[in-house]
């Protein structure tokens, strides 16, 4: 069997998935929870001056029938004493000394940073979160993601937590900036361990289009949020993968940002992270979501021959590329298969209205349509749109053109395969 | 007009066999829905609804404009959208059939924004500018009806002459209840009349009280919809016994009175067509303990649809295939009491000496209904063939601004049908009299 053990920067876990801080980790009874429900870490709802919320706090976005394919909330940190919490967090450890506890923390003064990470290595934490990544309210009070879009703040904030702390120190970076590298790097020049991302993204949910309101509605206004939820994944994918692949960076990264099952997980492990963390998947479907993460995990890793966690982790970085190094003369071509075809249409209408013309009414007045090879780009829209399991493939073209990047023909002149798909556009 | 129907009437009893969707429920079948381009289920509407752009509008919680798209292309998109065989129509054709995927349930969805629209009392229509034509419709059926709708949103001073009391025709009198009860139909009626100025004649017969010459001397153009004749009855010994009726006619009492059949033991419907497969299905519904389905050809070879036989039979009607009524028998009281077939072989003829009595004390003759006789008679250049008066595609009977559809014109189909006939024929009036023709004598 392989070991699902997870280290990241120091913080050793029995799996790598951890809770998020999130309303999920808002107390030690529902960590004990998630803890007996299989999760191998959980970072606690953030700490720091308890606040006071708002009712209502989330909203989802509907798509295609699909509740909450994204989602987002305006609720703050911790709204308990800290007292409260910090005696939580020792009672957890008791009962839980080998699953890993992060203290996610978010104070204003040097003073109060020095208290509140004293407090949690006497309550037996085994690393402090640093979140620099809130959007919503408490960036309004210059903390959260105020931090984290300065480099220059963010590097001294944690090279303050790090003189004050004997135990592994995460800064969760926020996404709401142009380029996360250098926040990443910020984070390292500063002393930290790692770094776990993405904090949520500054948004707003939706509009209650009857009230005019945006959402969610808090009596009769509503306030930008943090975006979340499944819809996140791709964006916080790449900022893992930015990081992951840039050669000043070299500090380990906890991924967070949609995960919902193992596959996703893997995902972001392959894109360079030691560990994952999970909020909305757990907020709509609750902790036993953590059954089948593990169960796939564990049937993934033995069907690929993966021993251990770190065995997987950045393992598709060396292929993520620069557009510019992409192999310009690969070419592929859609092949319908008509013993699968429906005759819906779709790849017709998307391939003539989205993308470049090639795919045509059947000529024999059957349902089939048919795709112009010469003029086919490989775009892949029609396999996207096609609603039948392999019915559309893209198919690998020999057309006698050697690798070559567009870069390289910058650089050497090398020879690029002609366009297709221009048509000539002899409009009348 | 007061189209009141009892409240104890019997078909009371029945509840829909289809239920209608929630919300929630409409939302979610209508995102499944491929939205093919040039999509089979439009190509397989007789009336040509645009499926696919109806069920995204569901789907984006536009449920008004789906209904309207749908009455754009059929007027009486409710009630299809309940009566419909949509198995072998628009969900017959679903692309998803193909990929052994459950086929997006259209007529519900159909059923779904329509009904909102009747909730609502969402009206979508309003009569043309004045052409000054008159148009009269014969009939107030599906076929009528839709004509009227169409000749009238085109400006035309239209009439709508009813024998009977009802209007809806069949649509009211002889819709499975567990698809449709006549007070929904009526409503429909009601509801469609609500872009005014269709003038209704009822209680009145074409042509013995009024003449095709009177209509030609008020009338510019002439729609004939007035479906087919009664039930065809049988020349059997004792076939006119207590108890032996048309099952045409027994649909229309069981739906428009407080009939009773609890001291019915045995019932058998003698037909092998959709007329007979509701009236099996619909004695089972009232309650008839033992019901027989009698055909004179085997299983595969009725015309009635098999997904309607297949709910019969687990509604536990009997069949007795190859069985040709021969005679019947009847009580001290001139009840029926049971009938005789002669047994048939596979083509359907007789096979010599085998013979079959089954008891009944009710008895419904589903074998068809009696064709026009003589009712176009006096209508000079319009022709009859086998009981169906004859048109062009477009519904243009021989004689000059005279057009024809429904049952009358196909010999009996599908509600969609005639309303699809019925539209189409309108709009062929309509060019007719905008160019200047006229069945004015």
């Amino acid at each position: 069997m392989p070991d699902l053990t997870s280290n990241t920067a120091g913080i050793i876990s029995p799996n790598p998935f951890w809770l998020a801080s999130a309303p999920p980790t808002n107390s030690g009874r529902q960590i004990i929870r998630a803890f007996e429900a299989g999760w191998g870490g959980a970072v606690w709802k953030t700490l720091g001056q308890p606040i006071q919320n708002v009712s209502s706090r989330f909203g989802g976005i509907q798509w295609r029938g699909q509740r909450a394919a994204g989602f987002n909330n305006v609720e703050l940190i911790t709204d308990r004493s800290l007292d409260a919490n910090f005696k939580e967090m020792a009672e957890v450890k008791r009962l839980f000394p080998k699953h890993a506890v992060i203290s996610s923390l978010m104070v204003e003064t040097k003073e109060e940073w020095k208290e509140v990470i004293q407090r949690s290595i006497d309550a037996g934490a085994d690393g402090i979160e640093l979140n620099f990544g809130c959007p919503h309210g408490m960036c309004e009070r210059g903390m959260g993601s105020a931090v984290g879009q300065e480099p220059a703040v963010n590097k001294e904030i944690t090279s303050w937590v790090k003189s004050y702390s004997s135990i592994p120190v995460l800064v969760k970076l926020t996404p709401n900036v142009g380029d996360i590298v250098p926040h990443g790097l910020a984070a390292q020049a500063g002393g930290a361990d790692g770094v776990s991302l993405i904090n949520t993204i500054k948004s707003i949910i939706g509009v209650d289009i009857d009230r005019m309101i945006p959402e969610p509605v808090v009596g009769n206004k509503g306030s930008n949020g943090g975006y979340c939820g499944a819809a996140v994944r791709p964006i916080a994918l790449h900022m893992v993968a930015a990081l992951a692949r840039d050669p000043g960076f070299n500090i380990p990264v906890s991924g967070i940002g949609g995960v919902t099952n193992w596959r996703d997980a893997v995902e972001f492990i392959a894109l360079g992270s030691s560990s994952v963390q999970v909020c909305t998947e757990v907020m709509l479907r609750g902790y036993r979501i953590v059954e089948d993460m593990i169960d796939g995990l564990t049937r993934f890793m033995v069907e690929q021959g993966f021993q251990t966690i770190d065995e997987m982790v950045g393992k598709a970085v060396p292929a993520y590329s620069e557009w510019g190094d992409l192999d310009i003369n690969f070419e592929s071509v859609a092949k319908i298969d008509p013993d699968k075809c429906i005759g819906c249409n779709r790849c017709m209408v998307a391939c003539h209205d989205g993308a470049h013309q090639c795919i045509h009414p059947s000529t024999d007045g059957g349902i089939v349509p048919v795709v112009d090879e010469s003029e086919c780009v490989g775009c892949n829209l029609c396999e996207i749109v096609c609603p039948v399991p392999d019915c559309i493939t893209m198919v690998e073209v020999d057309n006698g053109f050697p690798e070559g990047s567009w870069n390289e023909h910058l650089t050497t002149g090398s020879t690029i395969r002609p366009k297709k798909g221009s048509h000539g556009y002899d409009m009348p | 007009m007061n189209q009141k129907l009892p409240e104890d009437r019997a078909e009371a009893v029945f509840e829909d066999f289809k239920r209608a969707y929630t919300d929630e429920q409409a939302r979610a079948e209508a995102n499944r829905c491929l939205y093919c381009y040039d999509a089979p289920c439009i190509q397989s509407c007789p009336t040509g609804i645009d499926v696919p752009t109806f069920i995204r509008r569901i789907a984006n919680e536009n449920v008004s404009g789906a209904a309207q798209t749908i009455f754009d292309s059929n007027i009486l998109g409710m009630s299809c959208a309940r009566v419909c065989p949509v198995e072998t129509l628009c969900v017959g054709s679903c692309v998803y059939n193909h990929m052994d995927s459950p086929a997006i349930q259209i007529g519900k969805l159909q059923r779904y924004a329509t009904d909102a629209a009747f909730e609502a009392g969402w009206t979508y229509y309003e009569a043309g500018e004045d052409t000054g034509k008159k148009v009269v419709c014969v009939g107030g059926g599906p076929a009528s009806l839709a004509a009227a709708h169409r000749l009238r949103r085109q400006g035309h001073q239209v009439t709508v002459i009813e024998k009977g009391h009802f209007l809806g025709g069949l649509n009211t009198t002889g819709i499975a209840s567990y698809k449709m009860k006549a007070d929904r139909s009526i409503s429909e009626v009601e509801w469609l009349l609500s872009i005014g100025g269709i003038d209704i004649r009822s209680g009145v017969s074409v042509p013995d009280q009024l003449s095709w010459d009177d209509l030609k001397s008020e009338f510019d153009a002439i729609f004939i919809g007035f479906g087919l004749g009664e039930d065809s009855l049988l020349s059997l010994p004792s076939a006119d016994s207590e108890g032996v009726i048309g099952a045409v006619d027994f649909i229309a009492q069981m739906k428009l009175s407080p009939i009773d059949v609890s001291s019915v033991q045995n019932a058998i419907v003698i037909g092998g067509g959709n007329t007979a497969l509701d009236a099996v299905r619909e004695l089972r519904g009232l309650g008839v303990e033992s019901v027989t389905l009698a055909y004179r050809g085997g299983e595969s070879q009725m015309s009635g649809y098999a997904h309607e036989w297949a709910e019969a039979k687990t509604e536990g009607v009997v069949p007795s295939w190859r069985s040709q009524p021969l005679s019947f028998a009847a009580d001290a009281d001139s009840r029926v009491s049971s009938v005789t077939f002669q047994m048939m072989d596979e083509n359907k003829q007789p096979i010599s000496g085998q013979t079959k009595t089954i008891p009944a004390d009710l008895v419904l003759l589903a074998i068809g209904q009696g064709k026009l006789g003589s009712l176009t008679t006096g209508l000079d250049g319009l022709q009859v063939e086998w009981g169906k008066i004859v048109t062009d595609d477009d519904g243009a009977t021989g004689a000059q601004g005279v057009y024809a559809g429904g049952d009358c014109r196909n010999g009996g189909k599908e509600v969609v049908n005639a309303v699809a006939e019925g539209d189409q024929a309108a709009q062929a009036i309509h060019s007719f009299l905008m160019g200047g023709g006229s069945c004015r004598t």
